[in-house]
């Protein structure tokens, strides 16, 4: 062959294995509002970085007429790229061919770009746009879902791993994102459940639609499955290329440092916090009082909003922040809260981002439902995460810290390295009232006038414990510090901790209450 | 999450001002379970009855057989008692949590 027909022959095996862009079944995948999978890898990637891998795979299925098909790089996209200039892995599955669905050779694919990722530490973006199994192949479908998992599981904390849910994900396939650090979805766009609508039907009788069942918002603000909600797949891209600026490429490195940059001025730490410990207040305020920029990147924003986390930059290097939210349930701790709250500080620990907590609860949520859904085990998962942590731990007393949500969020009796409160902290074993009716129960149902001996005594409590006075004799706490400050005190801080070695007794690993 | 429809929560005896979650909001209200009755746990059809009102059951006994799901579930009796009504018939449909017999009280 001369080399003029190997080039024809080569341009021909390239148009076959990527299709044409007016084809009907890309047409279908744009009128259902959503990217075509190449140009989702070419839009969060950096221009002309794309690298592709693969382009030639095709499938083994012999039976059920797949033999005669022909299924253009085999149903997904995968290959390198860089993002801001660093090098990152990628797939995308294409919905156009085949559904998306996943074979053993899609799935070889994936777990080759995996292996590379892992390998060379760079993060893995995955992009989840597939019907599920390719059930003509039968148990090789599984066998390659179940390589996937594995390498998950193998990669989790070593190289950051990012799930983009752009189409339905459904059944076994769900749990490649669940074991993944990020998991983004798209309203309208995203599908994620184990058995849908029709099984539940059937087998039930419940009807419900795909979206309630497990659409963007339900994945957000219900389940806490998802941690990024977009309106629209750009939004969503933007979304990633930000949180990427934040956390480093591999549990080996620190995360790339920033111009340092002053907090804006128009929020006043002083005006946020109310005098009145029962009135409420935007957590969020505060962070943005003392981060670079005023800047935070929430997560998980929609669930479990009682306990706020994200990132943030102190003086350019990023921090994980922490913060209960007094806005929303009095800002306790309950069975959502610690659970989102413990897997965020895992993932600070396992990246070598510094914590920062700041306090403001008066305790775990009372009821029935609480302790039912297991409050306890949940629970523990907090004090698990924070004493395991050897990363710099940093915490801040606002206002409230009582009873066992005092402990729990990062005490110095749990490792943290520095404990600071402000004048308005109150570290007690719970609020003047309910303090005040046990101590001196006796004493206010003996009482002429029990609410005027109770006013008394709950006034005798709070003027004894409601402050950061007690902790700081006791030296639970290093320092009670001017709120204005507080951004300088963590600097210097951080700057103190920031190589900080601590010896830890030897073993496989734990075992967290999971 | 604003701050205009704020409620008041009580912990430890102190009323916070705070806002809830619609999770918080739509979660269902304890209710003790019942020691004589027996309830379904899944929807099906009854398939077979093997005891009559006013017979005395011992614990482990056959009560029913309940097609869901494509399994033939044989129903035990978890207790010792005497029937006081059986609210099922052969070959009825039965939702989720519904109300199969009813024991003559201890």
């Amino acid at each position: 062959m001369a080399w003029i027909d190997k080039f024809l022959d080569f341009f021909k095996r390239s148009e076959k294995a990527t299709p044409q862009k007016d084809s009907k079944a890309i047409a279908k995948q744009l009128a259902m509002g959503k990217m075509y999978a190449r140009d989702r890898v070419n839009y969060l990637l950096d221009d002309d970085t794309f690298q592709e891998t693969d382009l030639f795979v095709e499938h083994t299925g012999k039976d059920f007429g797949l033999d005669k098909k022909y299924l253009p790089a085999d149903g997904v996209i995968t290959g390198t790229g860089t993002m801001s200039g660093y090098p990152i892995g990628i797939f995308a599955q294409d919905f156009t061919v085949a559904g998306g669905s996943l074979g053993l050779m899609h799935a070889r694919k994936i777990t080759k770009i995996m292996d590379l990722a892992i390998k060379n530490g760079m993060p893995l973006i995955g992009i989840n746009d597939s019907g599920g199994a390719r059930i003509q192949e039968g148990v090789n479908s599984l066998a390659g879902y179940g390589e996937i998992f594995y390498r998950n599981t193998l990669a989790s904390g070593v190289i950051p791993q990012i799930s983009v849910i752009l189409g339905p994900c459904a059944g076994g396939a769900v749990y490649s994102p669940a074991l993944t650090d990020f998991v983004f979805v798209v309203d309208k766009i995203s599908k994620m459940f184990i058995t849908g609508p029709e099984v539940i039907k059937t087998v039930l009788g419940e009807e419900i639609t795909m979206e309630d069942l497990g659409g963007a918002r339900v994945q957000t603000e219900i389940t806490g499955n998802a941690h990024f909600f977009a309106e629209s797949e750009v939004e969503c891209f933007e979304q990633i290329k930000e949180l990427m600026s934040y956390i480093p490429w591999n549990n080996q490195k620190k995360a790339e440092p920033s111009t340092p940059k002053l907090p804006k001025p128009v929020f006043d730490v002083e005006k946020v916090i109310p005098a009145e410990p029962t009135t409420p207040y935007d957590i969020r305020n505060i962070i943005k009082s003392i981060f670079d920029d005023s800047k935070f990147l929430e997560i998980q924003e929609g669930w479990a909003a009682n306990i706020v986390i994200g990132f943030a930059r102190l003086n350019g290097d990023t921090v994980g922040v922490v913060g209960n939210q007094p806005l929303v349930l009095a800002g306790v701790l309950d069975v959502d809260s610690s659970d989102k709250a413990a897997r965020f500080i895992r993932y600070c620990d396992a990246f070598n981002i510094p914590l920062i907590t700041f306090v403001d609860l008066p305790g775990y949520l009372p009821g029935v439902d609480q302790e039912h859904a297991g409050v306890i085990r949940h629970g523990a998962k907090l004090l698990y995460s924070y004493s395991e942590a050897s990363v710099p731990k940093l915490t801040v007393i606002l206002r409230k810290a009582y009873g066992g949500g005092y402990i729990a969020m990062c005490s110095r009796h749990l490792g943290a390295d520095f404990v600071f409160a402000w004048p308005s902290a109150e570290i007690a074993v719970m609020g003047p009232e309910g303090a005040a009716n046990i101590i001196f129960k006796a004493e206010i149902s003996a009482s002429e006038d029990p609410d005027a001996t109770r006013k008394e005594k709950v006034k005798e409590y709070t003027e004894k414990f409601a402050n950061p006075y007690v902790a700081a004799r006791n030296g639970h706490i290093d320092a009670v510090i001017n709120p204005n400050e507080t951004r300088k005190y963590l600097i210097h801080s951080l700057k103190v901790s920031g190589s900080k070695q601590e010896a830890k007794p030897f073993r496989k690993h734990g075992v967290p209450p999971f | 999450m604003k701050e205009d429809n704020l409620i008041r929560l009580v912990i430890d005896d102190t009323k916070y001002q705070t806002t809830v979650t619609k999770k918080y909001l739509s979660r269902k209200k304890y209710t003790p379970i019942d020691p004589d009755i027996i309830i379904t746990t899944i929807p099906g059809s009854i398939i077979d009855i093997f005891v009559k009102a006013g017979q005395k059951i011992k614990k482990g006994d056959s009560l029913f057989i309940l097609e869901a799901m494509k399994m033939k579930n044989e129903v035990k009796s978890a207790r010792n008692g005497i029937i006081k009504e059986i609210f099922v018939s052969r070959f009825s449909q039965v939702a989720k949590g519904q109300i199969l017999l009813r024991f003559e009280k201890e």
